[in-house]
């Protein structure tokens, strides 16, 4: 399928290359309907791979790349229910969202998140399977997740971890701050910041850049330097659920979902 | 480097700017969510912006309670 057009995200094959466009309100959060098309966009994928060298992921909302998972949707989903048939349903929505994730990290194509504004949570994970990074000077970085009594979900810490020095991922994780895209350049985290508005131009520029290589050793290439951590990933998720359990969760859920505060994206 | 004052009023002007407000309408004391009429998204734009404009970086945790332009010009200060 070299076009789709969802209700969270829309795909479309142009001259090798593919965009994969995030277009939910408020600010790409992934819920169940968001995870339906991400899985539909993966099972593409293998047919796009044949055709393409290169995708590009980036985000039509003003107010970002993606805030993270749909919290208010998983609140929702949750209240009422046994601890434990929460947590498996929570269990059941990571191994999808995993396995979403470790197609795009180990697709041949050569991969580019163009980031914009809120790129929180979920929505850093999405960008951290993506070969390389380019920020509009205007994106913000952020994993808040430990302020919900958890820890990122969706492959955040070993795919940090891959790619950054374990101190860096301890001050990302542990504080919960935010930071811009300077700083993510600074810590190697992003490859490129560019202007307000520059941020496709400079996704398709590269882009344009990696036809020029022979596919097969630009894969070959991928595939050494960017191992998936397997392992990791599942104690993650194992982790992640066993947190969920914990009263702290709820207790931050509802916070943030039925907070009044001005500020709850500042963690 | 900038003394307070002058970090004041670069963070009135830039929020004016920014939001669109007259810059004759913003003081130091102002509540700057109700003032400029900005969410928490639009209050992260306004922190990055601050920080390419001052070149430093404020941890958000710093900015906790912190709704005025002046207490937002000493955390900022703080770290010039």
């Amino acid at each position: 399928m070299n076009q789709f057009k969802g209700q969270a995200l829309s795909w479309e094959l142009k001259n090798g290359v593919v965009e994969l466009l995030l277009h939910r309100e408020p600010c790409n959060e992934i819920g169940l309907s968001a995870l339906a098309e991400l899985e539909k966009f993966a099972s593409a994928l293998k047919d796009l791979e044949n055709k393409a060298h290169a995708l590009i992921l980036h985000s039509t909302l003003k107010s970002g790349f993606c805030a993270g998972a749909d919290l208010r949707e998983l609140y929702r989903g949750v209240q009422g229910m046994e601890k434990q048939t929460a947590a498996r349903g929570v269990r059941e929505f990571l191994e999808r969202i995993h396995k979403v994730m470790n197609a795009i990290d180990g697709s041949p194509l050569t991969t580019v998140a163009a980031v914009n504004g809120v790129t929180f949570g979920g929505g850093l994970e999405l960008a951290l399977v993506c070969d390389l990074i380019i920020a509009d000077k205007m994106a913000r970085f952020c994993f808040p997740e430990l302020r919900l009594g958890l820890i990122p979900g969706f492959g955040g810490i070993p795919r940090l971890k891959r790619d950054l020095g374990n101190a860096v991922v301890r001050d990302l994780l542990l504080t919960g701050r935010s930071f811009n895209a300077t700083k993510a350049q600074q810590i190697g985290l992003v490859s490129q910041v560019v202007a307000e508005g520059e941020l496709l131009r400079a996704a398709r520029g590269t882009a344009a850049q990696l036809a020029k290589f022979d596919r097969r050793t630009a894969a070959a290439a991928k595939q050494f330097i960017k191992p998936i951590p397997y392992e990791e990933l599942q104690r993650e998720i194992d982790i992640f659920c066993d947190l969920f359990t914990q009263p702290a969760v709820e207790a931050g859920l509802k916070k943030f979902v039925e907070s009044k505060d001005a500020q709850p994206y500042l963690p | 480097m900038p003394d307070s004052k002058q970090t004041l009023e670069e963070i009135l002007d830039l929020a004016a700017a920014q939001f669109k407000v007259p810059r004759e309408k913003l003081t130091p004391d102002d509540d700057f969510f109700k003032t400029l009429g900005i969410d928490s998204l639009q209050a992260l734009d306004l922190l990055t912006r601050l920080e390419h404009h001052f070149n430093v970086e404020l941890p958000d945790y710093e900015l906790q309670g912190v709704s005025d332009f002046r207490t937002l010009a000493g955390r900022i200060q703080a770290r010039l």
